[in-house]
């Protein structure tokens, strides 16, 4: 069978579980649709967090990154691990002591205000929505290029599986899918990795191929004859000021992701909810050791493979307005014959090029961009790793559905966070406090629907700040929900009028900084620190104002203090703190 | 202070910020100290033939952070436990 068909299959077994548990799990009331009836075991909540949490970004993007990026790579991989450390001991016992729906929910009872409310629904919505969109492209990509379907045509496919699965079984449908997920991309992801180690370094697992085999070495040494600095070396793309910035926005951004926190509403206790945050970085950490070995054994592969290869002189027959195909061999050097077949696909797709600029007809790979003879997107590399190793296509097809399940299920559950917001946070506890049990699910489903209608929109017309808005979603949640909901439960002192004033300083200053920096070429006067880190600062900002208004201004009420104190005791199992009625 | 909140109330959440403490201190000295701060002196000792500042921070500061969580947890239950504030049916 061709990978074409062994794609078919995979999509489509897969897909069909994902329908079936959907359909098993559909539910009829409001604390099953945005919270599953907080009913989740730990170790199923763990896996569902961890496909929540491990994006397309993750998945397709993210060892492609750090492929190119070398030592600085690791700000994603800290970045995003760490961030998870304060959520484990931060936040996540906490937020499941208070037992709401949302995050909004907890800024506004916390804070006693619809104002800071609606300021964190906006947050949510615009942090999810950016999100939403990069997982469209993940879509995009894998359709293209594994089945030859048009980009729109598949993120309309994605679109309409998501779509059934979260509005037939709201939160609860989504936590099951997104255990089968964890599932298919784990598997998917492991498997190309696995054998790539165990081909180029004799060890099956990644992660100590990558630290005893020496091949980092030869990497270093191979960088540094192309005229590349060394892999390891520290500092290359960006300062330390900067890469510690960026970390310190991804870890706090990530903390703050509303779609994160509310997976640990889901589970029956607080105890529950630490052992979740436990099964969960064991199923994050399994993906995130394993893709900087990935990162370096595709590089490593890469170069071998395409730098001393013969180009043919003409480009493949094209029709108009396609991209130039261009055919590859290399003779080893026991005179083995090598074609480059895989190269083809990915030329087509343009995300792959060859420009032989000496006319040689030999492929040079190198630092300097007036001799360098190949283009390869970041977006590729764990893509095409199992082709360039020439592994079996349905390996290939394998990894076509691993990712297509971390686009998914992320998109599934910022669907909710998006949907939630607005039927629960604005609807219910806003227009229509009065509205029952069926009506709540009802507008629910409803917001669901648009909320994949819009996702679509994006995914069809993907916008061309993609990269750039990513920035933004983590700068803002980072400026804005992570110093208010850490203070809000460590504090029982902050008001309102500071966590107003601290939300706002906060998004403002680091709205403009990444506004000005990337569309009005404003220097980086905050000591040169680039968009992707100033999230750091504006939430630096946002605890200052936030305690320094808070001390002048009145201590918030009675009730609140006691919300905040019996938060922080987790002996009432269940539900401690009935703020409203109208579930179960 | 709400009269609800007992002295025992108040020793477990005492009890509870300094774990935290503690281990926020040692996901900090990992991921921002060996990572970041100290990557350039760490990377001329050598680990398994990779620098080590190197290894921190793409390998060693993820396998910290397990450690820290799993930890957490465990404590948590033991000051759950000391402090009478067990929950029943959760857990693993």
């Amino acid at each position: 069978m061709t990978t074409e068909y062994w794609t078919y299959l995979f999509i489509f077994l897969t897909f069909g579980t994902y329908i079936y548990i959907g359909w098993r799990a559909r539910v009829k009331e409001s604390a099953g649709f945005y919270i599953a009836g907080q009913g989740i075991p730990a170790i199923a909540n763990g896996a569902a967090t961890a496909a929540d949490w491990m994006s397309a970004a993750s998945f397709i993007s993210m060892a492609g990154l750090i492929s190119f990026m070398g030592y600085d790579g690791a700000v994603y991989l800290m970045g995003w691990t760490g961030g998870y450390v304060l959520l484990a001991l931060l936040f996540a016992p906490y937020l499941r002591k208070f037992g709401q729906y949302t995050v909004p929910d907890f800024v506004g009872t916390r804070y006693y205000s619809d104002v800071a409310r609606i300021v964190a629904v906006i947050c949510a919505i615009f942090v999810s929505i950016t999100y939403v969109a990069g997982q469209m492209r993940g879509v995009g990509i894998v359709f293209s290029r594994f089945l030859n379907v048009d980009v729109g045509t598949g993120v309309v496919i994605g679109m309409v599986i998501v779509a059934f699965f979260a509005v037939i079984g709201g939160m609860k449908g989504i936590t099951w899918t997104q255990v089968a997920q964890y599932g298919v991309l784990i598997v998917a992801f492991m498997i190309p990795a696995v054998t790539i180690a165990l081909k180029l370094t004799g060890n099956p697992i990644p992660q100590i191929a990558f630290t005893t085999s020496g091949i980092v070495e030869s990497l270093n040494q191979i960088q540094v004859d192309l005229g590349f600095t060394e892999y390891t070396q520290p500092f290359q793309g960006k300062e330390m000021i900067d890469i510690f910035c960026i970390t310190v926005a991804l870890m706090v951004g990530t903390a703050g992701l509303p779609h994160v926190i509310v997976r640990f509403y889901t589970v029956p206790n607080v105890r529950a909810a630490r052992y979740s945050a436990v099964w969960a970085i064991i199923f994050i950490a399994l993906l995130y050791t394993t893709a900087p070995a990935l990162a370096a054994f595709a590089r490593y592969n890469l170069i071998t493979s395409i730098h001393g290869s013969s180009i043919s002189t003409t480009a493949e027959q094209v029709a108009e307005g396609e991209n130039e195909v261009y055919t590859l061999s290399k003779t080893t050097e026991n005179g083995e014959e090598l074609n480059f077949d895989w190269t083809q696909g990915w030329q087509k797709t343009g995300l792959l090029t060859f420009e032989d600029k000496n006319g040689d007809g030999i492929i040079h790979l190198a630092k300097d961009e007036s001799i360098n003879e190949v283009y390869i997107d970041r977006d590729i590399i764990v893509l095409s790793t199992p082709e360039v190793a020439g592994l079996a296509p349905w390996v290939i097809a394998l990894v076509a559905a691993g990712g297509l399940a971390a686009a998914l299920s992320t998109a599934a559950g910022l669907l909710l966070v998006i949907s939630s917001s607005l039927a629960h946070d604005i609807y219910f506890r806003m227009v229509n406090p009065k509205a029952d049990e069926a009506k709540r699910v009802a507008v629910g489903r409803i917001m669901v629907l648009a909320a994949v209608l819009v996702a679509g929109y994006f995914g069809i017309n993907p916008p061309g700040f993609v990269g750039q808005v990513v920035a933004f979603a983590f700068g803002l949640a980072a400026s804005s929900f992570f110093p208010i909901i850490l203070l809000g439960i460590f504090s029982t002192r902050v008001n309102r009028e500071g966590a107003i004033a601290g939300m706002l300083v906060g998004l403002l200053f680091t709205a403009g900084y990444i506004v000005g920096e990337k569309y009005f070429g404003m220097p980086r006067w905050c000591f040169d620190i680039s968009s992707e880190g100033i999230g750091a600062i504006g939430m630096l900002l946002n605890f200052a104002v936030i305690l320094c208004v808070s001390a002048v201004t009145p201590p918030p009420p009675q009730e609140v203090k006691d919300v905040v104190e019996s938060l922080r005791l987790p002996d009432h199992p269940g539900r401690a703190i009935v703020l409203d009625e109208g579930h179960e | 202070m709400s009269k609800n909140v007992t002295e025992e109330d108040r020793q477990y959440w005492t009890a509870n910020k300094k774990l935290i403490t503690i281990l926020l201190f040692i996901w900090a000295f990992v991921s921002y100290g060996c990572g970041i701060l100290f990557v350039e002196p760490l990377n001329n000792i050598q680990f398994f033939g990779v620098p080590f500042g190197f290894w921190m921070a793409q390998q060693g500061s993820i396998y910290v952070f397990i450690i820290l969580i799993m930890v957490y947890a465990k404590r948590m239950d033991t000051i759950d436990h000391r402090f009478h504030k067990d929950e029943e049916g959760a857990g693993e």
